[in-house]
């Protein structure tokens, strides 16, 4: 079978003041078509660069990425991305939002009556018909993300790139949002990329598992494939045996083979901090 | 009675108290503190203004300074029904001189009295107004491309910085000369005296907006600059759909900021230039010397407080209806 997307053998090597600093080794994956893949790995792994090389936010600095035989070279919504901060644009409504992403990629396929239906479509399939008229201030986290991912959805991408698109998210809501995105995953059977800390959320959702060693020079240590039937339901594999030795064989990766001994970096969210208004006039 | 309905009638009372004193509490932030500090001031003011001899009386009190205000708006009236009846006249010498002579070209000429307190105001806000809007109109499409462009901000940074605190009175007379050298007509459609202040007000006006809206637009998200990036968008679009909107709670930073530095330095440069407005209002009665002049100026001071005080809020009102950051347009 040819595969969709062909990760090719990327190093990543970012210049810093202390010299170079190797991020990524010689990471090569192949990904089939309608495939769902989960990228798991301790923090500062590498795993949102090679997401960012993927999407074309960032160039490997040496192999490359080749979709559908094409080599991607800058970013483009064929390779849609839901960021882990839902990136909403906050002055827009929810319908607003995915109206901007399909204007700007079905400008010359459909007509104003088209667009409308289709932007309602989306929505309805994040169940978030009820609040298209919401500003993303109005709304909860995980209808923000809903949205995000509505957006993504919209712009009918060759492939779905997510980056912890739940990683913000409580427990609960997240595991809404693992059956909403099955539910549309089992209708739509999308290419999709998704990077995960939870490894309950890579063995419920993917159909292989790419765990990631550490870095500096992380590079793909084990690949895990998830035979299990779909329709998949949590509650039916709670007390599956073969889904708690998938889940077994992932942590044991994680907290035995990868154990992290230097303390935990700050997460991504926690490096946000806005730079104060009144100080720089 | 049972100790139970005993005690909760006493909660009851409790409760009833409760939102009492939370009404009061209420009624007590928003009108009886600020009622009781200007009565506060008030008092002071009328008690020092006593104590303060000076060559042209005693220190106008709050009493003097509101009959002042009803003689300023006496006289403003005076001077209409003045400019009526200069009108009226004009009217009709030129309506009998036509019945006369057909042929004759009737002229109307403007009546030239002197301008009250009143029309000093409009001027001032007209100035003020004009000399904002046309910062503005400069400022943000400047501050918008050096926020996107890191090398021109670096080359171009000096220079404001290095502008930024001039005083613009201290710009006044070179405006002056320049604007009396290159706005010469015959026929003008603007005063020189006007176009002198308006350009003082819109050169201090400028900074704070170029500054303010170029450090919005420079700090756009980066996950927003993303998602313009995965579409595509081209680069207008980029700045009409994200730029623009994201750094409007800057730029009405710079905006509010601008204003009220321009209705200070307008008055200011009004009374150097004495070009017309408040600060020539308040220059001439100095001048005068009469003594009811004190308290004429102290009506301005108030006056021309009052004013900085509504075109801050009228900025304000103005952002919270464009912008979609309600947080930073807290009234």
């Amino acid at each position: 079978m040819n595969p969709i997307l062909d990760i090719s053998h990327i190093d990543m090597v970012f210049p810093t003041p202390k010299g170079d600093f190797t991020a990524l080794k010689d990471v090569n994956l192949q990904i089939n078509k309608g495939e769902y893949i989960s990228l798991i790995g301790h923090s500062g792994c590498g795993k949102s660069t090679v997401l960012n090389i993927v999407a074309g936010l960032h160039q490997a600095t040496s192999g490359g990425v080749i979709l559908n035989g094409a080599e991607v070279k800058e970013p483009g919504p064929e390779r849609a991305v839901v960021f882990q901060n839902h990136s909403l644009l906050p002055w827009l409504t929810a319908y607003q939002n995915v109206e901007l992403a399909v204007k700007q990629v079905f400008a010359k396929k459909m007509n104003k009556k088209e667009m409308q239906e289709w932007i309602e479509y989306n929505l309805t399939l994040v169940h978030m018909d009820h609040a298209m008229e919401k500003r993303p201030d109005e709304i909860s986290g995980g209808m923000k993300q809903r949205v995000g991912i509505a957006r993504a959805l919209a712009m009918q991408p060759e492939i779905l790139l997510m980056d912890e698109p739940f990683g913000a998210l409580d427990a609960l809501t997240r595991a809404h949002m693992q059956d909403s995105l099955m539910e549309i995953q089992a209708e739509l059977n999308n290419t999709v990329i998704m990077i995960t800390h939870d490894v309950d959320e890579a063995v419920l959702l993917s159909d292989r598992i790419i765990m990631m060693t550490n870095g500096p020079e992380a590079t793909i240590g084990e690949i895990l494939e998830i035979d299990l039937d779909r329709p998949r339901s949590r509650l039916d594999l709670a007390k599956d045996e073969k889904y708690n030795r998938y889940r077994a064989q992932v942590l044991e990766f994680l907290y035995k083979k990868q154990r992290k001994v230097e303390p935990m970096r700050k997460s991504k969210t926690e490096n946000k901090v806005k730079t104060p208004i009144t100080s720089n006039l | 009675m049972s100790i139970v309905t005993l005690a909760n009638k006493a909660t009851n009372n409790v409760g009833i108290a409760n939102s009492l004193q939370h009404i009061l509490t209420k009624y007590l932030n928003v009108f009886i503190a600020p009622f009781l500090g200007i009565l506060f001031f008030l008092g002071i003011w009328s008690i020092a203004a006593q104590n303060i001899q000076t060559s042209l009386g005693v220190f106008p009190g709050p009493s003097a300074v509101l009959t002042q205000f009803s003689s300023l708006y006496e006289e403003h009236l005076a001077e209409r029904d003045k400019a009526d009846a200069f009108y009226e006249r004009q009217e009709k010498r030129n309506a009998a001189r036509v019945a006369q002579d057909p042929n004759y070209v009737a002229k109307v000429r403007k009546y030239t009295g002197k301008e009250t307190f009143l029309d000093q105001i409009i001027t001032s806000l007209i100035t003020v107004m004009s000399g904002f809007i046309l910062a503005t109109v400069i400022a943000i499409p400047l501050g918008i491309t050096l926020g996107l462009s890191k090398i021109l901000n670096t080359a171009i940074n000096p220079i404001i910085q290095i502008f930024k605190p001039v005083s613009p009175l201290a710009w006044l007379p070179l405006v002056t000369m320049v604007v009396s050298a290159t706005y010469v007509s015959d026929d003008p459609f603007f005063a020189k005296s006007f176009l002198n202040s308006m350009i003082t007000v819109t050169l201090c006006c400028l900074w704070p907006m170029v500054i303010n809206t170029s450090i919005g637009v420079a700090a756009l998200d980066q996950d927003l600059l993303n998602v313009s990036k995965v579409l595509r968008l081209p680069a207008l679009t980029h700045v009409r759909k994200i730029i623009i909107p994201s750094s409007i709670p800057m730029m009405f930073t710079g905006m509010r900021l601008s204003l009220g530095i321009a209705w200070m330095v307008l008055i200011a440069a009004e009374m150097l230039a004495q070009s017309p407005g408040l600060g020539k209002f308040v220059w001439d009665e100095f001048q005068n010397g009469s003594s009811e002049s004190l308290s004429r100026i102290m009506a301005a001071v108030l006056v021309i407080g009052f004013i900085g005080f509504l075109l801050d809020r009228a900025m304000l009102y103005l952002q919270r209806l464009v912008s979609w950051d309600k947080s930073n347009a807290a009234l």
